[in-house]
Order: C-alpha cells, then structure tokens, then sequence
C-alpha cells in the first residue's frame, strides 16, 4: 500500500533567550587561569560569557529559553506538538531532557527528543523541525539549543575555559501560509573525532583550535556559498549573517572570503557571550531582533560547525 | 611559475588583508611572530591563503616550521 502525505509550509515564528545572572569577564577568569584580558580579547574576541550556576541544570537553562519564545510567538504551550532540545552538554547523557523541559513547560505529551550535533545542533533541529512540519507530523514545533560547558571544562586548560559559556536560545517553528525556511546544507567529516572532543566520561573538553580554525575558515565558507546556491540565492541577497558563534578570529577570517553587501548585519554575539555550542545561533539571533539590527522579512543565512565534525546551515525569513 | 619577488609581493598583500602588516615590513628575514607581530590564528590563514594562492598545500606540521617571510617564499617556490 502506500500513504498520502500532505505537503504543508513551514517558518520560524519568534526567538526566545537564556542568559545565566552570572556575567564572567576576562578579568576574572585571568585570577584563575593563565590569560589576560588582552590576550583572550586579541585571540577570540571575546569580552564577557556566562556560567550557570551550579544548581541550574540544563533543563531549568532550556525551559527559560522555550518559555521566552512560547510567549514572543504567542502561543500557548498546549499547541505545541513537537520538542527539539540540541546539546552535547548534558549532565548525564540518560534521560535526554526534551521530555521533562516539555512537561514543564506545559507541552502535554509532544514528540520529544534531544539532538547531538555539537554546534551545528539548533541548525538540524531546525532542519528537523521544518520537515516534520513540511510532512505533517508536526503543526508546531519548539527547537532548543542549550550548553551548559561549566559541566565540562576546568581551569586547567586556558584554551577552553575562556572560550565556553552556559545558555539557551530556542525557536517556534509553525506551519505557515508561505514556505520561509529553506532546504538545509549539511555534512560531516568524520576523519578528525579528537580535534573538539571529551576524552572520556571523567575527561573535560579538548580542542586543537588551530585544526578547528582551518577547517571552519575554509571548507565553512564554501558551504556558505552552497546555502545560497541551494535555494537559488546570491550571497548578497543575505540581509542578516549568523555562523555559530565560534570565535571572533573565525567569523572574520571567513568574511574575507564572503562577499557579502556591506550593509548586511553580521552576527558578532560571541563578544558578550561567549561559544555557547548549539545554543550561540538562536542566542545570536535573539540579540539581534530584540536590538532591531535583524527585523522582519530579513533573509538569514544561519551555519553552524563543530565537534564531530559536523556542520549543517540554511536561509530562513526573519519572523 | 613565479619569480621569488613575486612570491613575497603577493605575500605582503596576504599578510596586509588578513593581519593588518604594512607591505613595506615584509622581507625575507622578518620573522612572522616577533618582527610582524603575527599569531598562530592568522598563521594559519595566512597558510589557506597561499594554498589557494599558488595551489601549495601546507600542513599544520610543515606550517610549524614556517618561521620567517624567507621559509614562506622557499615553501611555495620549492613546492610549487
């Protein structure tokens, strides 16, 4: 036998936000770690991150970030029907926490699951979310990307520590008149697991920056391209640029090689921030419509990169 | 191929675009860390830049001996 599926739209509907109280500079972290304010400024381009605190799991972090998107879209969390949490920062890795984030936030019995897709995770929860959508699975859906890093790192290692910080963004994804999201760019490179990794389960987190940086500065960048491609867009049609909040160095060095128009607002959230993994783009994104600098009717090209390694990216039409 | 001189030249645009070096600071002898006040990061960009440049491929363990604008020329034009 076969099914009738009815094709349907899809389009992101509002952002929602979570920042821990507790602002990091690099002052402070130069009294535990050997850095200066300078040198992490220079290096990364970061000023300030936020750590959770010790009590405050990923789940309360996650639940703040769903709760702000729920009310910007304006939509009773009975109307969701589907939960997309992406980290790879989870206290333990059973349960998964899309169920419980659901169920506190008052989503009755949605389809729930976590993703691990490192940084690119909000990219294929979005990717996820549309399709499920575009299928009919789901009318509305709620993607989160959350990282708790405070989990992970310690002092020890100067080259982490700085760079990570604790967060949430999170998305509605509704069906829509209009299809606003577009077809997803996604791949992997399998062959370099240990350049962003946890060793093991007692272990904290490693990375070969300069590795990461070569790869995201290059082979990122034509992906980019590929995007636009994708859905027959010039890159100077993008109004609004938002690549995982990596490291400043990163984002600049692949503008160098994006002819991007000049006015078109690119995403630089890692400054007060910090990387915040899979939740940095829809942090990112937050910042930019609450400041207007991202407003309605923007064509967003959003890409996320990392741990795996695996990358994943589209255009969206800013809701 | 190109000449040594303009290997450098074309390395002095690279190292002006991507770390902010006057072109007329780059000579053979100038180390790219302690005369030219270049990082690790930009090194490695740097690095994409000439592979792409003149279609050399540098890896990280032959970029780590990479310490002066001279070891670059020699790199691409022995390489080439």
């Amino acid at each position: 036998m076969t099914f009738e599926v009815q094709r349907h739209h899809s389009a992101i509907t509002a952002f929602g936000a979570y920042r821990p109280a507790r602002v990091v500079t690099n002052t402070e972290l130069a009294e535990v770690v050997d850095t200066s304010d300078e040198w992490i400024r220079s290096r990364v381009g970061i000023t300030t991150r936020y750590f959770a605190a010790p009590d405050e799991s990923i789940a309360d972090m996650a639940i703040a970030a769903g709760h702000a998107a729920l009310s910007a879209a304006h939509v009773d969390p009975a109307d969701i029907d589907l939960v997309i949490v992406a980290s790879c920062t989870l206290e333990t890795p059973i349960p998964g926490a899309a169920a419980e984030v659901a169920h506190r936030l008052g989503i009755d019995s949605p389809g729930a699951y976590d993703l691990n897709a490192a940084c690119a995770g909000f990219c294929y929860g979005l990717a996820h979310a549309s399709s499920a959508i575009q299928n009919g699975d789901s009318r509305r859906a709620l993607v989160i990307g959350v990282e708790k890093f405070t989990n992970w790192t310690d002092d020890s290692d100067r080259t982490t520590y700085i760079i990570f910080g604790d967060g949430a963004g999170a998305a509605v994804v509704s069906r829509s008149e209009q299809q606003l999201i577009g077809p997803t760019v996604w791949g992997s490179c399998g062959d370099r697991p240990e350049i962003i990794s946890i060793p093991d389960r007692h272990g904290v987190l490693g990375m070969d920056g300069r590795a990461v940086f070569r790869w995201a500065t290059t082979e990122m960048r034509d992906e980019v391209i590929n995007i636009c491609e994708q859905s027959g867009v010039k890159i100077t049609d993008i109004d609004v640029f938002v690549p995982h909040q990596a490291n400043m160095r990163i984002i600049d060095a692949m503008l160098r090689g994006l002819k991007f128009r000049d006015d078109t607002v690119i995403a630089r959230d890692i400054e007060l921030s910090g990387n915040t993994s899979a939740a940095s783009i829809p942090l990112a994104l937050s910042s930019l419509a609450k400041s207007g600098q991202a407003t309605t009717g923007d064509l967003v090209l959003v890409i996320g990169f990392g741990a795996g390694l695996t990358f994943a990216g589209q255009l969206f039409v800013m809701p | 191929m190109p000449t040594k001189q303009e290997i450098q030249d074309g390395l002095a645009e690279i190292l002006e675009e991507v770390a902010g070096v006057m072109p007329e600071d780059v000579s053979p002898e100038k180390s790219f860390t302690d005369d030219l006040d270049v990082d690790s990061l930009s090194m490695v960009e740097i690095a994409t830049a000439v592979e792409d440049k003149w279609g050399v491929a540098i890896p990280d363990d032959e970029l780590a001996n990479i310490k002066t604008v001279g070891d670059a020329i020699t790199f691409v034009d022995t390489h080439q």
